[in-house]
């Protein structure tokens, strides 16, 4: 097997370094009446300077501007190092003192490569596992190259060799289709080129869609496909990211687990990660570290920087074969409703008129929707629409047969998706319809589980919330690390 | 070969060098001399009923073993704004440190332990940061900037406290000159440490993210006792605010020092303003016989650029080390050092009672996490080691003449830090005064704590948005700020208050009230400053606080003597009362003290009775003591009454 050569793409991380952004730059993020000023009195970013106002002198270097911030202001940052505003209606004039610019940037090392390491290949997406500060916004924007990555986390180079490819950089809101499709090619790519395993940065917001989307597109691999995010941005000390990366550089170079997985913290301490399975993982908290968890099972698999101990042990093993199914199907018009009280039939008639030909109704309890949307589903399945029950309680199966509300839609033609999770059931319906538009066929591809989509059995302790203040679970919480 | 080295000879003989001056004898010429130069970084907790990001609850705490979780993290050291790491950060990194976050449910939320967002800032505590940074003449910021300075030892969660700057460029006024101040910024407090053991240091979160304000000064103290009162005339100015807290741990001040050629070294949170002129004073000379180090191993080596140390591995038992405080069957390794050339320097005198050789100890502990006792040293007063073994070590090493030698053991992981840390300490020496932050010890020496961070560490606050300060809200805080201080000390010899007196007074706010009884009923400053500084200080140090009292209590108490026409004397001795039992109403506690009511002329008639009296005993043939033996009958009938002098006028011997 030859070691995987193509050389990651560069990128230019440096705030701007072309002669021609130059001049476009000067007033880089401020407009309106903060620009007027800065012009008035030809002072331009980045430019040390000395500010005359009506609440006294101030001295420092005039930042760029974050876009959606108003234009009463000018920043200046002080030789302490902190950041001021001044106020642009007391400024009676503005003398430059001098000036630098600042070039942002990771140090760069070349990436060390070891014969007897297995090698790794990370595909970014975007997301946060590097970032640093974008002036347009005001807030963090992903970088990488392998070398900037090895600047920040040299201890990646004793996990494995690892190459860096970045597909596209988008936030995770924006992660759609195209780019599952892209990384499901680009994942064949590297399998059948010989690569030890995958990891695919990805901001957290969206990551268990793209796992689900991955695991029905990239099927069979030989190799660990690890996707990993971090909670908190790698700008900060305390940034989940590094290990992060080093739990999912971990399982894909010396896993056994072949399958597509989330790699995120198990407690919020930095302790372990979990390897949840894509199609059964979910973000369960806006901001926790401990955010993503396997619903309605257990995790697969612990992992530190020592290795991967499984949970579970019916798992697909790495193989030396480079036998891999690609298939980056996708139909775009499937939605999800989320089923809520006195909820009306309209809503369901627009969908069908604006052409969805897939719907996942998440409904209450077992799987439920009122009477008086009774017709609107009637016209929706006799046009051909796909329409799958799942549960807003997420844990448990849809059981329509315990109820006659249930039975009624099970006989107007909802067909109950046992425990998938809203979101994979989503994924799934649009990747099946995406394969054939024969409703029979998509049922079978729907109720076959590919990975654990749908689970024949629910273990004991698929279902742990323990609820705080209870004697017991106070115990338990002090005595281990959250 | 024999060499015997007299490192307590040497050691008084480079003190003497050096020029140290104890603090009693130095005068300003000696500071001139050494260029002393001094600033301060004042921090003051502010009164807020919750944090400054958060909505817990601030001013709570907890003890070390009262938690209900704890949590693990590890800080890595990120990029500043301006693409910079910083030292610190790098020096924290390699030290690789667990820390364990102790939580307590009712001081402590997600946000504190960094799982949570920022909440908006606390307006209160912007509002009084604004009022200080008014009263200390800064120039208050248009847009509030929230930044993150990066601390890599874990006292934060993060790994960086969120920090503003409210003002810029202001200044003060002490007795003798003025003190420019670079800036005010409101921040949230760090953790408290619990412990720092090996690679383990535990902290609690019931302080973490308080409100706090720090004032900056330029380096303009001259001399010891200049830092202690410009020390003083920050605490009394926030103070003067009413809003701010008071108690242990509530003000502290980082001190800024350096001598000519020397570099700006950082004593972290000094508690007491009285222990300033002690610290600074050493660290001044420290860094002055630094200097005196420096010269010395330029003049003896000449390419210090390669100039290296050796070390190799030696088994403990060779050593005799349990002499040391090493266990006889101890599993660490022990390394012998090589110093080239560093003989005479390592019992070189740095402050009192203290050598060169004293910071590497401490940073071993620090940052190769090796607890001490951790080495010894060729140039030790008590040679535990002895001289035989040191023949040997430098044997093994195949030292020359005039290198020092040094033995230290720690955990094989940190062996290789430890190393580094001895060669970077001995390289630092060669260009002078490291940069660093040093802890400071009541006898006034310091250790060494940290490397000092620089403005690399600075980095905009990507979760929160500017907030602008509007001309209106400036309007309004000037409206409602409290005198400066220094009108008030102004204030305070005009009534003519003895000098005494004005620090408990400043320190505790007190000048409002006296003035309102001074106006409101008609107290003299004069009476009410003994009262508080004289009886109230001495009651308060003997008997325990109370919450329920207050100083406004003390106000209350006089107005009552002055509506029911008694004599204030009385307040002191009620006073004692009061304190111990705020609650008591004040009839009671003249009850208590069995006062009755009289009336001038009663008290007056018994006089001529007393004369009489006394010239029967007469003890002496002075009429003052006369004086004083009637008065002495009296004095208990006049306390509340009639004041003693008008008393004394009354007898007419």
């Amino acid at each position: 097997m030859s070691r995987v050569t193509r050389h990651a793409s560069r990128f230019n991380h440096q705030l701007t370094n072309s002669p021609t952004n130059m001049s476009e730059d000067i007033f880089q993020g401020y407009k309106g009446r903060a620009l007027d000023v800065l012009q008035k009195f030809n002072a331009r970013v980045w430019a040390r300077v000395r500010v005359d106002s009506s609440r006294g002198v101030f001295e420092g270097t005039i930042l760029p501007r974050a876009e959606n911030t108003d234009d009463k202001h000018i920043v200046l940052k002080i030789f302490t190092g902190y950041n001021i505003g001044v106020d642009i209606d007391g400024i009676t004039g503005i003398e430059e003192l001098g000036y630098k610019k600042a070039v942002y940037k990771i140090p760069e090392k070349e990436f060390p490569y070891s014969k007897d390491k297995p090698n790794v290949k990370l595909l970014g997406t975007g997301g946060t596992i590097a970032s640093r500060l974008d002036y347009r916004t005001g807030a963090v924007i992903p970088a990488f190259s392998p070398g900037e990555l090895y600047g920040a986390v040299p201890e990646l180079a004793d996990i494995c060799n690892l190459t860096t490819e970045k597909l596209f950089a988008v936030f995770s809101e924006n992660m759609g289709p195209d780019q599952y499709k892209k990384l499901a090619v680009a994942i064949g790519n590297e399998i059948e080129k010989g690569i030890d395993g995958i990891i695919i940065g990805h901001g957290t917001d969206t990551l268990h869609y793209t796992s689900a989307a991955l695991t029905f597109m990239v099927q069979n691999s030989p190799v660990p496909i690890v996707l990993v995010g971090s909670q908190r941005s790698s700008d900060r000390p305390s940034s989940d990211a590094a290990l992060n990366l080093m739990h999912a550089a971990t399982a894909a170079a010396h896993g056994d687990i072949a399958e597509v997985m989330v790699c995120m913290f198990g407690p919020t301490s930095d302790e372990y990660g979990f390897l949840h399975k894509g199609t059964r993982v979910r973000k369960m908290h806006s901001s926790y570290r401990s955010t993503f968890r396997t619903i309605g099972d257990t995790p697969l698999a612990t992992v530190t920087r020592q290795g991967v101990v499984p949970i579970k042990q019916d798992y697909h093993r790495r193989r030396k074969d480079r036998n891999v199914t690609i298939m980056p199907y996708y139909e775009e018009k499937v939605t999800m409703i989320y089923y809520y009280t006195n909820m009306q039939p309209d809503v369901i008639d627009a969908l069908v008129a604006a052409g969805y030909k897939g719907i996942i109704i998440i409904g209450t309890g077992l799987g439920h929707v009122n009477k008086p949307i009774y017709p609107a589903i009637e016209r929706a399945i006799a046009k051909g629409v796909a329409i799958y029950m799942t549960v807003q309680t997420l844990w448990g199966y849809v059981h329509m047969f315990v109820y006659d509300t249930g039975r009624d839609l099970m006989a107007k033609g909802i067909i109950p998706a046992e425990n998938m999770l809203p979101e994979t059931a989503f994924i799934k319906l649009s990747w099946a319809l995406g394969q054939t538009s024969d409703l029979a066929k998509v049922k079978e591809i729907m109720l076959t589980p590919i990975n654990s989509e749908i689970t024949p059995r629910e273990p004991y302790n698929g279902y742990l919330i323990y609820q705080g203040g209870v004697p017991e679970v106070e115990d338990f919480i002090r005595k281990f690390h959250k | 070969m024999k060499q015997i080295f007299d490192a307590r000879s040497n050691h008084a003989e480079t003190r003497q060098k050096t020029g140290y001056v104890a603090r009693e004898k130095a005068t300003q010429a000696d500071y001139d001399r050494i260029g002393f130069m001094s600033g301060l970084e004042v921090h003051q907790q502010l009164k807020t009923k919750e944090k400054l990001f958060c909505h817990c609850p601030a001013g709570i705490f907890q003890k070390a073993d009262d938690y209900d979780a704890e949590l693990i993290r590890h800080m890595r050291p990120t990029l500043s704004e301006l693409g910079e790491y910083d030292g610190t950060a790098l020096m924290e990194f390699r030290t690789r440190k667990n820390i364990i976050y102790r939580i307590k449910n009712e001081t402590a939320c997600t946000y504190d332990v960094d799982d949570t967002p920022p909440f908006p800032l606390n307006q209160e505590a912007l509002s009084q940061a604004i009022d200080i940074s008014l009263l200390s003449k800064l120039k208050v910021v248009g847009e509030v900037h929230i930044t993150r300075k990066q601390y890599l030892d874990g006292s934060i969660p993060t790994g960086f406290q969120r920090t503003a700057i409210i003002g810029i460029e202001g200044e003060i006024q002490l007795k003798n000159k003025k003190v420019r101040l670079i800036q005010l910024s409101l921040e949230e407090d760090s953790c408290r440490e619990v412990s720092d053991i090996g690679h383990v240091r535990i902290y609690r979160t019931d302080r973490l993210g308080m409100p706090l304000i720090e004032t900056v000064t330029y380096p303009e103290f001259k001399n010891p006792d200049e830092v202690k009162e410009g020390a003083d005339y920050i605490r009394f100015l926030n103070r003067s605010t009413g809003k701010v807290r008071s108690g242990i741990g509530s003000t502290r001040a980082d001190v800024n020092v350096s001598c000519k050629g020397g570099t700006r070294v950082e004593i972290k949170g000094v508690a007491h303003t009285g222990w300033m002129p002690e610290l600074t004073h050493i660290e001044a000379f420290r860094q002055w016989a630094l200097l005196a180090i420096r010269d010395e191993l330029n003049r003896r080596i000449k390419d210090t650029a390669n100039w290296k140390i050796s070390s190799r591995e030696v088994k403990a038992k060779d050593f005799k080390l349990e002499n040391l405080g090493v266990p006889k069957d101890t599993t660490l390794k022990v390394f012998v050092v090589n110093l080239p050339q560093f003989q005479g320097i390592l019992s070189h005198f740095t402050q009192p009672g203290k050598m060169f050789a004293d910071d590497f100890s401490d940073r071993l502990k620090v940052i190769a996490c090796i607890e001490k006792p951790n080495m010894a040293h060729s140039e030790m007063f008590e040679d535990a080691v002895g001289e035989r073994a040191w023949a040997k070590v430098r044997s093994l090493l195949g030292s020359r003449e005039g290198d020092a030698q040094l033995i230290f053991w720690g955990p094989d992981d940190d062996i290789k830090t430890a190393l580094e840390t001895i060669e970077e300490r001995c390289k630092l020496a060669f260009s002078g005064v490291p940069n660093e932050t040093r802890k400071s010890f009541e006898d006034g020496t310091t250790i060494f704590e940290r490397v000092l961070p620089g403005a690399d560490r600075m980095y905009p606050d990507t979760d929160s948005a500017p907030i602008p300060l509007e001309d209106a809200a400036i309007d309004e805080a000037v409206k409602r700020i409290p005198k400066l201080v220094s009108e008030r000390i102004r204030q305070l010899m005009e009534w003519n208050v003895p000098e005494d007196t004005h620090t408990y007074i400043l320190k505790n706010n007190l000048v409002p009230l006296m003035e309102k009884a001074h106006v409101e009923l008609n107290v003299p400053a004069r009476f009410t400053s003994s009262l508080f500084a004289h009886t109230l200080k001495h009651i308060q140090g003997q008997y325990p606080a109370l919450p329920e009292f207050t100083f406004e209590k003390v106000y209350e108490l006089l107005k009552y003597l002055v509506e029911r026409n008694l004599d204030l004397a009385i307040a002191k001795r009620m006073l004692l009362h009061l304190y111990q039992h705020p609650k008591m109403d004040f009839e009671s506690i003249l009850i208590t003290l069995n006062f009755k009511e009289v009336s001038k002329a009663e008290i007056l008639g018994k006089v001529p009775f007393l004369i009489k009296k006394y010239k029967e005993i007469r003890t002496s043939p002075d009429d003052s003591a006369g004086l004083r033996w009637v008065m002495g009958n009296l004095n208990k009938l006049a306390t509340g009454n009639i004041s003693l002098r008008e008393l004394s006028k009354g007898i007419n011997l």
